[in-house]
């Protein structure tokens, strides 16, 4: 199995490469001036200029690739002399409008990004699979039709717009929820934790409606087996049939989906964390789109496809151990 | 957005099995030969659902293309600023209630400018249907020409084809079309949303599409066009091909509620389609600093595009259920 995992861990760092490298081409060869690109919109001409500088952008392509790929792993100082800058490993680049490497931008709104996304993965686990669960097991029911309905409509309606109708009938006409305020958790578990009702529940939404009709799509999918039916057969009682023989093999592909989607939840909640105005890394990014501060957007590209790479082998590590199926053959 | 968990589920769901029909298409891997195109339609004729979505469909088409109709008679270009409309003393709040509909704004203006609601909805729809058909046009023709080449040729185009899809798959695509987005000029956004969209979305088609040309390369007819001397671009465009197309109908339905969201969400971002031209999701993106004081701003541009998101899922969903029945399932 060692073998496997080398093999894995060597295409995760090819796609990660090709990530770094089509992310630097479309934000170093596609542009027409990076340096003034980079600088915003309110700039100096003399800022433009240390940018270039700092930068080695009159340098070819593959020097400055190099140089950015060996700055993720050793850290790089930009520019020489007065204008130097300094940007410690791993450094994702440097914001010169906000005068911070992007890497440190990150760290600080790591926490506040991951509580959204533990919060809201917990929260449509939860409901997917219960909801998958009782509609297999009350197939043709009225139950399974009206969640079959449900999921239809939660799957369609977009993020920012259930975001909106929330916020408005919750807080606004209703009342049930105060309106968001900055608070450490330590001040007020209460009103911390009301901040984050929303976002989880708006996070969760379309991630809980694909989960209920995977889960239901496979159960039922099992309770076909022969083997499942070999074990009713033989006098086992249902509540073990499902226990011993049907649930693992129909939620196991269940935890390949989860690892993948909860890797690449940063691009959903970047929607999500806009719209609240939870200040994580993908309001960070939207923030930077709107003041084209590209080093930002390019720091967060390069994190995003980290972590779904990283999402990616730990579904394979996690698969070995859950399937014995994947362990002979491996 | 996938943009939202809505936009990548919607695509992802595709390949992932759905409540009616407990396996996808590629699942069936053409069991059977589809029946005609007229049975679909006679069993998808009696589901409400289906034709309630087809219905809604329509209407966004045609008020698409009559846009410049429905305005002249409305009164309102979506350009035009009404000022007697908003109540400068309440900060550009429309005058009325329902955010100023009545007779002379059938859907309110817009707080602070006063534009016309309905005309910049019936021309945003022609954004957002234009764009979200052009992509699935466009991916249909990239997913089922590349599946096609991968399954029917093998050897290394499978290969190279096959990494390519993996490669994409695995990428960070909602976040690195912004990027895309972001550093491009902004001319011409429309054509690059298509491209960008596009360029991530094949792969999901392609798989299935490959997946069934390879099993349909192995069965008798097939040999029997090879044996009769039939050319390799005969054998995929005339023997494989018309197998495919209840797959190819079915998936493309599917995908176009996702790339709808998608184009709302990059332009809810800031990086779709470019002001002052309308888009649903730029009109609900305006709305939010205004959603506690006028909520009609972001319901009217909101509930047009979650109806038109959830006419597609329905139809595709149950157009799948269909042709799966009748492949035998």
């Amino acid at each position: 199995m060692p073998r496997f995992l080398l093999t894995r861990i060597m295409s995760g760092l090819m796609v990660l490469l090709l990530v770094c490298l089509f992310t630097y081409l479309v934000f170093f060869a596609l542009s027409p001036d990076p340096a003034v690109q980079i600088c915003g919109k309110s700039c100096t001409p003399e800022l433009i200029d240390q940018i270039r500088g700092n930068l080695g952008l009159d340098q070819p392509f593959w020097t400055q690739f190099f140089l950015f790929v060996v700055g993720i792993f050793a850290g790089r100082t930009y520019g020489d002399g007065a204008g130097a800058v300094d940007c410690a490993a791993p450094c994702l680049g440097y914001s010169f409008q906000s005068s911070q490497a992007v890497w440190d931008m990150i760290v600080q709104r790591l926490p506040v990004s991951a509580t959204v996304a533990v919060g809201a993965a917990v929260l449509w686990l939860l409901a997917g699979l219960a909801g998958g669960l009782l509609s297999a097991v009350k197939e043709g029911s009225f139950l399974d039709r009206f969640t079959t309905g449900l999921t239809l409509t939660s799957m369609s309606i977009p993020n920012y717009v259930l975001a909106l109708v929330l916020q408005y009938v919750l807080v606004v006409q209703l009342q049930w929820l105060p309106f968001p305020q900055a608070v450490a958790f330590a001040d007020d578990p209460v009103q911390w934790f009301l901040n984050f009702v929303m976002p989880w529940m708006v996070l969760a939404i379309g991630y809980a409606a694909a989960y209920t009709r995977l889960t239901r799509a496979n159960v039922l999918d099992v309770l076909r087996e022969n083997y499942v039916r070999t074990a009713a057969a033989k006098g086992l009682p249902q509540s073990l049939v499902w226990r011993r023989h049907a649930l693992r093999p129909a939620l196991t592909p269940i935890v390949t989906i989860f690892g993948m989607d909860f890797a690449g939840l940063l691009g959903g909640a970047l929607i999500t964390e806009t719209v609240f105005g939870i200040n994580g890394v993908g309001k960070m990014a939207a923030d930077s789109i709107a003041r084209n501060d590209q080093p930002v957007i390019m720091g967060v590209t390069l994190l995003a496809g980290f972590l779904v790479v990283v999402g990616n082998l730990v579904v394979d590590v996690v698969y070995t151990a859950i399937d014995p199926r994947v362990r002979v053959n491996a | 957005m996938t943009s939202s968990p809505t936009d990548l589920t919607a695509a992802r769901a595709v390949g992932s099995g759905t409540g009616d029909t407990a396996e996808a298409p590629a699942a069936s891997a053409a069991g059977a030969l589809p029946a005609g195109a007229g049975g679909t339609w006679q069993a998808l004729r009696h589901d409400v659902g289906a034709m309630l979505g087809l219905g809604y469909i329509v209407l966004v088409t045609l008020v698409a293309i009559f846009a410049p109709v429905l305005t002249s008679i409305s009164g309102w270009t979506p350009y035009e600023f009404d000022q007697t409309a908003i109540d400068p003393d309440l900060g550009g709040m429309p005058i009325g209630p329902w955010g100023g509909m009545g007779a002379e704004h059938w859907f309110g203006v817009e707080p602070g400018s006063g534009r016309d609601i309905f005309a910049r909805i019936v021309y945003g729809a022609r954004v957002s249907m234009s764009i979200a058909l052009s992509a699935t046009l466009l991916t249909t023709v990239l997913g089922v020409s590349l599946g096609l080449l991968a399954g029917y040729f093998g050897g290394r185009v499978d290969v190279v084809i096959s990494r390519v899809m993996d490669f994409l798959m695995a990428f960070p695509a909602l976040i690195f079309m912004i990027a895309v987005l972001s550093a491009l000029p902004a001319s011409n956004r429309s054509a690059l949303l298509v491209v960008v969209i596009s360029a991530f979305g094949w792969p999901y088609l392609a798989r299935i599409v490959r997946g069934q040309t390879m099993s349909l390369a192995q069965r008798e007819f097939v040999e029997a066009a090879r044996a009769a001397g039939a050319s390799g671009t005969r054998i995929v465009f005339r023997e494989i091909l018309p197998n495919l197309r209840s797959t190819i109908i079915v998936m493309s339905t599917l995908a176009v509620p996702g790339y709808i969201g998608t184009e709302a969400g990059l332009s809810f971002l800031g990086v779709g389609v470019v002001p002052p031209a309308p888009s649903w999701g730029q009109m609900i993106a305006a709305s939010v600093k205004w959603y506690a004081v006028d909520p009609a701003y972001f319901v009217v541009p909101g509930v047009c595009l979650f109806l038109l998101v959830l006419s597609f899922t329905v139809l595709g969903d149950r157009l799948r259920a269909v042709v799966d029945a009748q492949e035998g399932r």
